[in-house]
């Protein structure tokens, strides 16, 4: 047991022989930290908690955006192609659509005609592509989609018009008549509900008529959606390119209120956070001012004392930092997880402005009551006065 | 000498004092602030949604099928059933009245437009731009200015008791007509006081004061829809449920909660010969595009709240640590640890209510100054809040000190006196 304990101081006086002049400054760094593990601990806390908190609103205050203008999306089509003096739209034009879209939205062809019903009533039927509307037109409220050829789509109030009693029913355009079968009905509260729809080739192969409107949900930016509608503009030269402006200045408006409210509440958390961080590394710095003493009576030089500190400061808030920055992304998945139902992805671009902010912070506490208790005699701290 | 004691504690050590102070000043006001904004955010993001515009329409109940294609109406004009424009002003009567930002009634007509020698037919829009309409005692105005914000005009709007007219953008491009000029509609001689924008089939035709329409239609008073711009509460389970379905107080309740459904259901029982229907597009979305954000802010405030809680506990302990030296004299001169903790926890209470009162004053201010900047309307916070606010700021600064004060408590008066530890 001694022989053991022998050994060991041996050995301890050895490696300290050996180490280098340097290797005193951590151990004073790492010893501090682990003797007084309470206090040490608490201020690493309340770092941990103010760069968690930070990173997860500067996440989310990016995120945001992106988030809420999918949610935006769910109001259909921000842009309307429309051919030209009421001509149809070129026949490549939902491909050329789709080419300038690339990935970046939705877009769903329409044709319109005015048909009579058997007793002679006039009725808007429109032809449509129904996978498309379905992830366009998100509210459309439809009790039964139409699966096979020759099956209609028909709006509630079209409904008593055309087939009051949910049988066959036949539709005339231009001499040419033809059957079709009610599949269900479609209520939005708006003109749809006065139409009947079918579905694209049954609608161009009995009427002729080609698409001459295409509705387009594109995601992104302002700017990116005008870069769109440029393209397009070029793309098709015989449409005439519009946005839908209660839509589009609707979204800015909201999106732009959020963002500010958001950016407000975080500036507000973010400088409380830090306040926290701030007393409680005041008073962890203050109370050792007996070690700065005992440091500068055994004739540590200003500079080594400030080094000292600054390290120790430095590499709290770097550790908080980084431990608050791993919980900060968590919590901000999981608000993203209980309120938009996607996780918000994680921003590693946040992470130097947390570490930076944090090591700030914290040397700032620091060095404040150091530059304080310098000027005072290590003789006056050490007697408790 | 316990008055005394906690009297010259505050008057001797102001440094001390003043940090927790700030702490809990600054804690209460970002609560304060923070609170009052996301009790208001719903209304006012529902406020900014309305620019989306109206969510609900009014149609007549016997109606023909609209037959509307790009905008152009092809229903024979006099066709179909009307609403009454003597009806509409009972929409403020209705049980959430005040819900009701905005109304206009539209009624299309056909016109024969004569410029430089041609005569085109063409859609004329009749509606209200910004009218003043009273019900009872109640005075207001509305019109597409409220429900379609998104209608720009270079010009000037016309006054809805005039003859003028706005031209749509494309019609006045077709037409190379200006503001001012004078135009000659079914044979009356009108002047065109602006040009209209509105990215829609509007961009065509001719908007006028809706009775105009009336009088070119030859049908006083008669009006074909009526847009109505409400604020609702995002549509739930019970929401959708068919009210004739359902028992007495659910039926209240329902009734009573500002829904799309319940407030469409109103506007028929208001207007007579009225089917009122929710536009889902506007009002479904809506609903959801509120709950997120109300969603999103309540979480923010819940940790913000938690925040400045931790922020005040942090200022105290670090506060009541500092005073080892003084514990451990009152306790060697036979103080007991429940005189201790009382002086302490009296301190607490008296910082925590000067902190809360200044606190909630410049949350006020605070919340107030982010309501004018973002939303450039009031957040007003009820004072009601006050007492809560206070009650929370002793409780939290309570809890932050109790930690420490009982550390304080349990210390030797040796070691304390001697500052080891």
């Amino acid at each position: 047991m001694s022989g053991r304990a022998l050994n060991s101081a041996q050995k301890l006086a050895v490696s300290r022989a050996q180490s280098p002049h340097t290797s005193m400054f951590f151990r004073m760094l790492v010893r501090a930290a682990v003797l007084r593990r309470g206090r040490a601990a608490s201020a690493l806390f309340a770092m941990v908690v103010a760069a968690a908190v930070a990173t997860a609103m500067l996440n989310l205050y990016v995120d945001v955006q992106a988030k809420l203008r999918r949610e935006f999306r769910n109001y259909g089509a921000n842009i309307i192609l429309v051919g030209r003096d009421d001509a149809s739209l070129p026949a490549d034009a939902l491909s050329q659509v789709e080419s300038v879209l690339a990935g970046r939205g939705v877009a769903a062809p329409f044709a319109l005609i005015v048909a009579r019903t058997s007793d002679g009533q006039p009725v808007v039927v429109a032809g449509a592509d129904f996978d498309r509307v379905r992830q366009l037109d998100r509210w459309w409220s439809v009790s039964n989609w139409p699966s096979a050829p020759q099956q209609a789509l028909i709006g509630v109030r079209a409904m008593s018009v055309v087939s009051p009693k949910n049988q066959p029913f036949g539709l005339s355009f231009r001499g040419q008549t033809l059957q079709f079968t009610p599949a269900g009905t479609l209520r939005t509260g708006a003109a749809e509900d006065s139409r009947v729809y079918l579905s694209l080739p049954d609608f161009v192969s009995w009427t002729g008529v080609q698409p001459s409107t295409i509705e387009v949900a594109a995601t992104g930016s302002p700017e990116e959606i005008t870069a769109i509608m440029r393209q397009l503009e070029r793309a098709i030269p015989s449409a005439d390119v519009r946005p839908v402006r209660q839509i589009v200045e609707g979204e800015a408006r909201v999106l732009g209120k959020t963002r500010a409210t958001l950016l407000a509440a975080a500036a507000l958390i973010i400088l409380t956070a830090a306040l926290c961080v701030l007393s409680t590394l005041l008073g962890w710095v203050f109370d050792r001012r007996r070690d700065f003493a005992i440091m500068k009576a055994l004739g540590a030089s200003d500079r080594l004392l400030n080094g000292f500190f600054a390290a120790e400061a430095a590499a709290l808030g770097g550790a908080g930092a980084v431990i608050g920055f791993v919980l900060g992304i968590g919590l901000a998945a999981w608000i993203g997880r209980v309120n938009f139902h996607t996780p918000v992805v994680p921003r590693f671009s946040v992470l130097p402005f947390v570490l930076a902010g944090g090591i700030v912070v914290t040397l700032l506490a620091a060095i404040l009551p150091i530059s304080l208790l310098r000027r005072v005699q290590p003789a006056v701290i050490l007697r408790g006065e | 000498m316990f008055v005394r004691l906690v009297y010259e504690s505050f008057r001797r050590q102001k440094r001390r004092k003043a940090l927790a102070a700030v702490a809990i000043t600054l804690g209460v006001t970002v609560a304060t602030a923070m609170i009052a904004v996301a009790t208001d955010i719903g209304d006012k993001i529902n406020r900014e949604l309305r620019t989306i515009g109206a969510n609900i329409l009014v149609t007549p109940q016997e109606d023909t099928l609209d037959l509307e294609i790009g905008g152009v109406n092809l229903k024979p004009p006099s066709d179909g059933a009307f609403l009454n424009e003597a009806d509409l002003p009972r929409i403020k009567g209705t049980f959430w009245h005040n819900n009701i930002t905005g109304f206009a009634p539209m009624l299309p007509v056909s016109v024969a437009l004569e410029w430089n020698g041609r005569t085109e037919n063409l859609t004329l829009l009749g509606t209200y731009f910004a009218k003043p309409v009273s019900f009872g005692k109640e005075e207001f105005t509305t019109g597409v200015r409220t429900t379609h914000p998104w209608w720009r005009v270079s010009g000037a709007w016309p006054d809805d008791s005039s003859r003028d007219v706005l031209l749509g953008e494309r019609l006045a491009a077709r037409l190379s007509a200006k503001p001012g000029d004078d135009l000659t509609l079914s044979g009356r001689q009108l002047q065109v006081s602006g040009i209209l924008s509105t990215g829609s089939s509007e961009d065509d035709q001719i908007v006028a004061p809706i009775a105009l329409a009336q009088e070119i239609l030859g049908k006083p008073g008669a009006v074909r829809r009526v847009y109505v711009s409400a604020l609702t509460k995002p549509e739930d389970a019970l929401a959708r449920r068919d009210p004739r379905s359902m028992s007495g107080p659910v039926y209240d309740r329902w009734y009573c909660s500002p829904y799309p459904q319940s407030i469409a259901f109103q506007l028929q029982e208001a207007i007579p010969h009225s089917h009122a229907e929710q536009i889902r597009q506007v009002a479904l979305n809506e609903g959801a595009v509120l709950t997120q954000i109300e969603g999103l802010i309540f979480l923010i405030t819940l940790a913000a709240l938690s925040a400045s809680a931790l922020a005040v506990s942090a200022a105290m302990a670090t506060s009541i640590f500092e005073r080892r030296a003084e514990v451990g004299l009152m306790k060697a001169l036979g103080a007991g640890k429940l005189a201790v903790a009382s002086i302490f926890f009296a301190e607490a209470a008296l910082l925590a209510l000067i902190g809360g009162f200044v606190g909630f004053a410049a949350g006020g201010l605070l919340a107030h100054q982010i309501g004018r900047s973002i939303f450039d309307s009031q957040i007003a916070i009820s004072p009601v809040l006050l007492p809560v606010t206070l009650a929370i700021a002793v409780i939290v600064t309570f809890a932050g000190s109790a930690a420490a004060i009982r550390k304080a408590v349990r210390l030797d008066p040796v070691f304390a006196l001697r500052g080891e530890l």
